[in-house]
């Protein structure tokens, strides 16, 4: 073989390697995509069979473990989400999904509201408003402080929402509850509360009988 | 993709593109190789004179050991001339060697310290054979190495020297097992060096020379404590060409531990950076064939890329253990502080994952191949080899461009 054709053999087959390579993350990443797509769908169907079984039933039953299964599910569902936007997936493929996922979040806060409503329990929810196109250098920190919030309160729920989402439904959130552009942004009880928020503030919000430290 | 993804990719492609290169050319050679690796040697037809210089500094632990190898090859004694320099040792290595003064194959030298290279010089200036080949006072040759090599010489009269496979001698620590390791992908490497005739190192323990060698370039140079670098630099650029006889085997004595691995690096590090620097023209000169368009640039892709990850790793980790003490600060010691989450899910599967596993895969093919050609296994340290070299190779190189850099020149030891 001639010294040149090896130089050329060498890079074609590293190039190979390299195109092999794409192709197989792509491949695995499209499953994974895939995966959290499918897991995202059935969420939705599993909200919808609740809000159906509850409608159906009406008066008859408060329980309400149909209801209330979905917060560690959301949770997990946001994890992968957040780890898709730097690992997996287009930005477009990423935002459908997290339009989907804010979606569910606000059906699973309806529901779990007329269950309370109907069989008189005191939720506890939280509204969380980031931002990924604003600058927002608390937001990390925030995130933080909401996911020990949730470690010492299983009972908490947190409706993480991306601001900057081009979904109406979030423009009707952000006008309802008043939320600006100084993120990040809590709400609850229906109290917006601008800036960082530290643990100690939430946690005095949350009424006593349901902290669990 | 940003510009720090971008470079990533491109070192990566480099340093996977240089061990591509390497095992097309194995498999190019792999039937020559094979009768290489099959040939006997018998009886030579004819045993030219040769020279072994043993230039020694404060050797006095090893350099008995080392005489006692040379005087055990399988070689006529009538043909084999020992030279012992002693280059003014401060220690007993001089009462060591005068037990050698009234054997009939050795001549003992004295002189005052003034580097290996002028040490080895000195010997040859007291030789009138065909070939000359210097020792390493830390080195042992095994019986048949010589023979070997002659051999090869005789088979290819191209030649203008011929570097054997460097071995670990009796490795005990780990850290010298994980040299011997990376001695074993030394050997692959120099091989296909051999091969694409782009050597860039004869090294101390048991090179052999043609006499021709000297009497056209002269003798070794200081060339920054490397002189064995130097003087296959300045071959190559005489177009005097470098073998490599794998079944010729020398022990040497690795560094014990990693203080002393780290100083030798510097050294080696800082003299192939310094005498690539000397010798600057002959890079993507294309009448230096393969030297200049694979060695020289491989080896500043490897000390790039080593550095280049290293920083990038480096960066990450405290990017992860900044926004965790971050986290722990704002929210205390909780279960989610320091979790990690094994779910399949989390397991990167991003293109350059994949493609460092396959480089990973490549460097580990290598060594196996390195091992084979001096009939050793692939060791379970090959798996230390990366993970300590990933850690400290960085550090030797960086503080070989240092003093580069600066022009500090590190010790000798």
């Amino acid at each position: 073989m001639k010294e040149h054709s090896k130089y050329i053999l060498a890079f074609l087959i590293t190039a190979a390697l390299f195109v092999s390579s794409w192709l197989i993350s792509y491949s695995i990443n499209k499953h994974k995509f895939a995966v959290l797509q499918a897991a995202q769908n059935q969420m939705s169907l599993d909200i919808l069979t609740s809000e159906t079984q509850f409608d159906l039933l009406k008066d008859t039953t408060c329980d309400n473990s149909a209801a209330s299964v979905f917060s560690d599910d959301l949770q997990t569902l946001a994890e992968k989400i957040t780890y898709s936007e730097d690992n997996v997936g287009s930005e477009v493929e990423i935002d459908t999904l997290k339009k989907q996922y804010t979606l569910i979040e606000i059906r699973d806060f309806l529901l779990t509201k007329r269950v309370a409503e109907r069989c008189h329990q005191t939720p506890i929810s939280i509204f969380y408003f980031y931002g990924t196109k604003v600058a927002c250098p608390d937001c990390v920190k925030q995130g933080y402080v909401l996911d020990a919030l949730r470690e010492q309160n299983p009972k908490v729920r947190v409706y993480a929402f991306d601001y900057n989402l081009d979904l109406s439904t979030i423009k009707a959130l952000r006008s309802i509850y008043n939320v600006g552009d100084a993120l990040p942004a809590i709400v609850f009880n229906g109290v917006t509360y601008n800036g960082f928020q530290s643990l100690d503030q939430l946690t005095s919000l949350i009424p006593t009988s349901t902290t669990t430290k | 993709m940003n510009i720090a993804e971008m470079a990533t990719y491109a070192i990566t492609f480099l340093a996977l593109y240089v061990q591509i290169f390497l095992f097309v050319t194995y498999l190019e050679r792999r039937k020559l190789l094979a009768r290489e690796s099959a040939i006997v040697v018998g009886t030579l037809v004819v045993y030219p004179r040769v020279a072994v210089i043993v230039p020694c500094w404060n050797e006095e632990k090893t350099v008995h050991g080392t005489i006692e190898s040379l005087l055990a090859l399988e070689y006529p004694k009538d043909k084999l001339q020992i030279i012992v320099v002693d280059d003014g040792s401060t220690d007993n290595t001089w009462s060591e060697i005068l037990k050698y003064q009234d054997h009939p194959q050795i001549s003992i030298l004295h002189k005052e310290n003034g580097g290996k290279h002028t040490a080895v010089n000195y010997g040859i200036e007291h030789t009138t054979t065909e070939f000359i080949s210097c020792l390493d006072a830390d080195s042992f040759v095994a019986p048949d190495a010589l023979k070997r090599m002659i051999d090869m010489f005789q088979r290819n009269p191209q030649f203008y020297a011929i570097a054997p496979s460097i071995i670990i001698h009796h490795p005990k620590t780990m850290i010298q097992k994980i040299q011997k390791v990376e001695y074993n992908m030394g050997i692959y490497i120099k091989k296909m060096l051999a091969y694409l005739g782009a050597i860039h190192v004869t090294p101390g323990p048991f090179s052999v020379f043609r006499r021709s060698v000297f009497e056209k370039l002269g003798g070794f140079r200081k060339a920054h404590n490397t002189e064995d670098m130097e003087i296959a630099y300045r071959m190559q650029q005489g177009h005097l060409i470098i073998g490599h006889c794998h079944t010729a085997q020398v022990y040497t004595i690795a560094p014990d531990t990693i203080p002393k691995l780290f100083k030798q690096r510097v050294r080696w590090i800082y003299g192939f950076i310094q005498n690539t620097v000397d010798y600057k023209s002959m890079i993507f000169h294309k009448s230096y064939g393969n030297f200049s368009f694979f060695t020289l640039p491989s080896g500043v892709v490897s000390i790039t890329a080593t550095v280049y990850i290293f920083f990038t790793i480096f960066y990450n980790a405290g990017v992860w253990l900044v926004a965790h003490i971050a986290r722990w600060r704002i929210v205390g010691l909780h279960s989610s502080t320091f979790s990690f989450n094994f779910e399949w899910f989390y397991i990167n599967t991003q293109a350059i994952v994949l493609i460092t596993a396959v480089l990973y895969a490549v460097l580990i093919v290598s060594t196996a191949i390195g091992g084979k050609l001096v009939k050793q296994k692939l060791s379970i340290h090959v798996i230390s080899y990366i993970v300590v070299y990933s850690i400290i190779a960085p550090f030797w190189l960086m503080k070989a461009l240092w003093a580069a850099l600066t022009s500090r020149k590190p010790h000798w030891r």
